[in-house]
């Protein structure tokens, strides 16, 4: 289990670090120019060459990126090349939005997905019928606009919740939930829908398997085999489309956070998208990419877990 | 070579029928017309030019010169998104376009060739699918810009690695079909096996995915627009959203449309690619079984045996009634007129037992012999009420010792398996679950049935193990079904059935699976614990070796129908019905020339 678990997390730190080289080779050599964005359209070429200078960017591509990686490992992501904010500081104080944001719709998306995708395959007929509507519409309607709808009835008309702004946890617990449950919700429904049908497909799977039935014949509960035996082997398939729905709500809430004014990760990284700002962009790159190898590896134990043959390879 | 081509011309022709029957499928793809029509044509159907601002006519209502209003500078909603659409479906066309030459070439060459490219492009297509698009498409923007084509091509070599996975799995699956040795022996290029085979089985799949890689498309460019990547003179949803977004305080309405627009056309696009799909016959959805109705009803045995009245019929053509005039008093399992139905999609009943009686007292083992498909595992199972849901169950008499089964609840029938009437399955390494292990599989009956402590199931279950034969009880019980071999499995599998003492047991060929050497230790077993036990024992089998070493009595199935049931002494001394003679001469040794099987069907129907 434990040899399982260091080759999955050192194939997550190899993904890591592919992606961190390759992005920051791109933005090195694709012409983006930190200078030229810190300063804005109407600065001299005079004045961005000091700052080109200043930034070490006159240096060679490798060597800056040896010195990037450098201090990366030391814990220091460098200074915004476009405000005078240390990256670290700047990731260190947005994460927490947008990660909860992420986390926060997972777990509803796992929680009602396996509620609904069990009772589509326990319950054929009307109720599998509406969860296939609502699979439609969850994959068809951009979370975004869903997000927009509801900070329109419940946040602007009715006033149930906040329409903007994000409370952090640590200041009051019950702002904070309140804070986040329209967007998380907005972000959710996708997920939830997805879930639900992978759950479905699997469980009808597995209940048509012999051992099944075999179960049955000793005289074991509908209910306990479905929540036990069946659930289990059900629910490899839908850790994967889990762990791929955090990926998805990651990127899904950087939108999101625009629509209820919550200054996440998103809003940063657009940010330093405009401004050409490459500390910024390779730090929030880092973190993303680190908190996601972080949940697939989770999913990987998970799932070594519910099975004994990946376990004991 | 004109043959095949015909061939593909009515599969075609049938797919595409198959598809305008649907109208699901017809409606989404009448939309999706009239979609890009609207953009097509927009700089004739927009009532006014999409930029022309005038201030003065600012957050108007739908009137008639601006059917769906003006937004906050007083341009036309209406034109703005009709002339929206032409970017979302360029933005689609993009995506997909980048999406299916990244996948499909790599993922023809991975599952062809495998190799070491299999290896290195299944890495970097995973690479690609825990990548977060957004973040890739902002660095994307900081170094490229945010026109249309950088961020779309991003976004369809994101999305290949789906393309890629379908493709090399479809071309795994072709590479393992004989026909494509075939090909090869023929001496036909790889390229034109590629062409003329794997294409044609990956065409249909990729359609469907391409179809759900477009809406993806258009949301996910809509996005981008709402989050300001885009040009602010080029109309497009994402951005009229935007727009209606900030003056969302003061006129809210205006993100509705923006969003129905993005929302229809997607849903168009999936309901498309599902009808396709259906089409083709590769749905995404598996489907339930339905119960034709309750199954094991028999509220109305009178009809239920008027539907089944050429039963008699049918055995009184054979010669000889087969079936004892009654059962004797005490049997401990009575079953008299049995029948299996399966009610097809199509409405039509096919009955797979029918008329089935046959009885088995405490102590006796009855031998249920017949080819397969002949009904054996049917009867077994309507007896143990496990029948898939859309199996119908009737019988005149369904009794285990003096219980009618006849009509009870899934609940109540429960309460009977695994105490009063256990299970042993044919094939041992499908039958346990392959996430639990032995000891959980086996103590938790007897936890649940006899109530016992996890300590006293855990004593008991190391006692079964040792009493079937297995070498290592303490070590079996911590293993999982994949560390058994087959023989194993099936002394555990016979352990769990007899764990909660049952009167009876139901055996469905539990030999067949396993090697040659095992199977007699095994039938042994089974015999001895139903001497032990005095048990009663319907042992299905189609060998009769083994009907001679352990059963008393034989009942000879054939077409769902019981047509002969005698003695074992008597059955092979002095078989009665033709089937029978047939099976014994197929037996044994000296066995003459078989006979042909139509020969069989005169006499048999």
């Amino acid at each position: 289990m434990l040899g399982f678990i260091g080759r999955r997390l050192a194939t997550g730190l190899l993904l890591a670090f592919t992606v961190v080289t390759g992005m920051f080779f791109f933005l090195m050599l694709t012409g983006s120019d930190p200078a030229r964005g810190a300063l804005g359209l109407y600065a001299t070429e005079e004045q961005v060459a000091v700052k080109r200078a200043q930034l070490g960017l006159d240096r060679p591509v490798v060597q800056q990126y040896l010195d990037w990686l450098g201090h990366v490992a030391r814990g220091d992501l460098g200074v915004s090349s476009a405000q005078n904010a240390d990256v670290m500081d700047l990731i260190v104080s947005r994460l927490p939005v947008t990660v909860s944001l992420a986390l926060g719709a997972v777990l509803v998306a796992a929680v009602l997905g396996v509620v609904l995708g069990l009772l589509a395959a326990t319950r054929p007929g009307t109720f599998d019928r509406a969860l296939q509507v609502v699979m439609v519409l969850g994959f068809s309607l951009p979370n975004f606009w869903v997000a927009i709808i509801l900070a329109l009835v419940f946040a602007v008309r009715l006033g149930w919740f906040p329409a903007t702004g994000y409370v952090h946890l640590g200041d009051s617990p019950s702002g904070w939930l309140w804070s986040i449950t329209l967007p998380i919700i907005a972000l959710s429904i996708g997920s939830i829908a997805a879930i639900a049908q992978q759950l479905r497909n699997s469980v009808i799977t597995v209940n048509g398997q012999a051992y099944v039935r075999t179960l049955r014949s000793r005289g074991l509960s509908q209910r306990h085999i479905l929540l036990v035996h069946v659930l289990r082997n059900a629910s490899p398939p839908a850790l994967t489309m889990l762990s791929l729905q955090f990926i998805a709500a990651m990127s899904g809430a950087a939108i999101i956070e625009r629509v209820f004014g919550l200054q996440g990760i998103g809003a940063v990284a657009i940010n330093a998208s405009g401004n050409s700002d490459i500390p910024v962009i390779m730090g929030v790159l880092l973190f993303t990419v680190l908190v996601v190898v972080l949940v697939n590896l989770t999913v990987d134990i998970l799932y070594a877990a519910l099975n004994p043959k990946v376990r004991n390879a | 070579m004109s043959a095949d081509t015909t061939v593909r011309a009515g599969r075609t022709s049938r797919r595409l029928r198959a598809f305008l029957g649907n109208p699901m499928g017809v409606v989404a793809g009448a939309v999706l017309l009239a979609i890009v029509a609207a953009s097509v044509l927009a700089p004739l159907l927009a009532p006014q030019d999409p930029n022309l601002v005038v201030l003065s006519e600012a957050l108007r209502p739908p009137s008639g010169d601006h059917p769906l209003g003006t937004d906050g500078n007083g341009r036309d909603i209406l034109s703005r998104l009709l002339w929206g659409g032409r970017v979302s479906l360029q933005a689609g066309a993009i995506m997909v376009t980048v999406a299916l030459l990244c996948g499909i070439p790599a993922g023809l060459l991975a599952g062809y060739r495998a190799k070491w490219f299999d290896g290195v492009s299944s890495w970097i297509f995973n690479m690609l699918m825990s990548l977060p698009e957004i973040l890739i498409i902002i660095v994307v923007i900081a170094s490229l810009g945010s026109g249309l084509a950088p961020t779309m091509i991003t976004l369809g070599v994101l999305a290949s690695p789906d393309i890629f996975r379908l493709t090399r799995s479809a071309v795994i699956g072709v590479r393992e079909e004989l026909y494509f040795d075939a090909a090869r022996v023929a001496g036909l290029s790889d390229v034109r096996i590629i062409f003329r085979h794997v294409l044609s089985v990956v065409l249909g799949p990729v359609l469907v995915r391409s179809s759900f890689i477009f809406g993806m498309a258009i949301i996910v460019q809509s996005g981008l627009e709402f989050l300001g990547f885009g040009d602010p003179q080029r109309p497009s949803w994402g951005g009229e959203l935007s727009n209606g977004f900030q003056s969302f305080q003061r006129a809210p309405e205006l993100v509705i449309a923006p969003g129905v627009a993005i929302g229809v056309t997607v849903m168009a696009l999936v309901l498309f690619g599902t009808a396709l799909a259906d089409s083709l016959g590769i749905s995404l959805r598996r489907r339930t079984k339905r119960p034709a109705r309750p199954a094991r009803t028999d509220d109305t045995p009178v009809v239920d045996r008027a539907e089944t009245g050429d039963a008699p019929a049918d055995r009184a053509a054979v010669g000889d009634a087969p079936v004892p005039a009654a059962p004797p008093a005490g049997a401990l399992l009575r079953v008299e007129d049995l029948a299996v139905r399966y009610v097809a999609e199509d409405g039509t009943t096919k009955e797979v037992v029918r008329g089935v009686s046959l009885h088995v007292a405490r102590g006796e083992v009855l031998g249920l012999v017949g080819e397969s498909g002949s009904g054996k595992s049917q009867t077994s199972f309507a007896i143990l009420g496990l029948l898939p849901p859309d199996a119908t169950v009737s019988a005149r008499q369904l009794a285990l010792d003096g219980q009618s089964l006849v009509g009870l609840r899934e609940s109540e029938l429960r309460k009977l398996r695994g105490t009063r009437m256990a299970y042993v399955p044919q094939e041992p390494m499908s039958n346990l679950d392959p996430s639990f292990t032995i000891g959980a599989q086996l103590t938790k009956p007897m936890r649940h049935r006899l109530g016992l402590s996890r300590k006293a199931a855990t004593a008991r279950a190391l006692d079964l193990l040792d009493r079937v034969g297995i070498p290592d009880p303490p070590r079996t019980l911590a293993a999982h079904p994949h560390q058994l071999s087959g023989g194993m499995a099936q002394r555990v599998l016979i352990a769990g059935a007899v764990s909660c003492d049952p009167e009876l047991l139901i055996a469905d060929e539990p030999t067949t699976a396993l090697d040659v050497t095992v199977q007699a230790e095994v039938l042994e077993l089974l015999r001895g614990l139903q001497r032990e036990r005095d048990m009663g024992l319907v042992l299905v089998t189609h060998n009769l070796g083994v009907v001679a070493d352990i059963c008393d009595r034989v009942a000879v199935m054939r077409d769902g129908l019981i047509v002969e049931q005698q003695p074992v002494a008597g059955l092979f001394a002095n078989p009665r019905h033709e089937y029978t003679r047939m099976l014994l001469n197929a037996t044994l040794e000296d066995a003459p020339p078989r006979r042909e099987r139509g020969d069989l069907q005169e006499v048999g129907s």
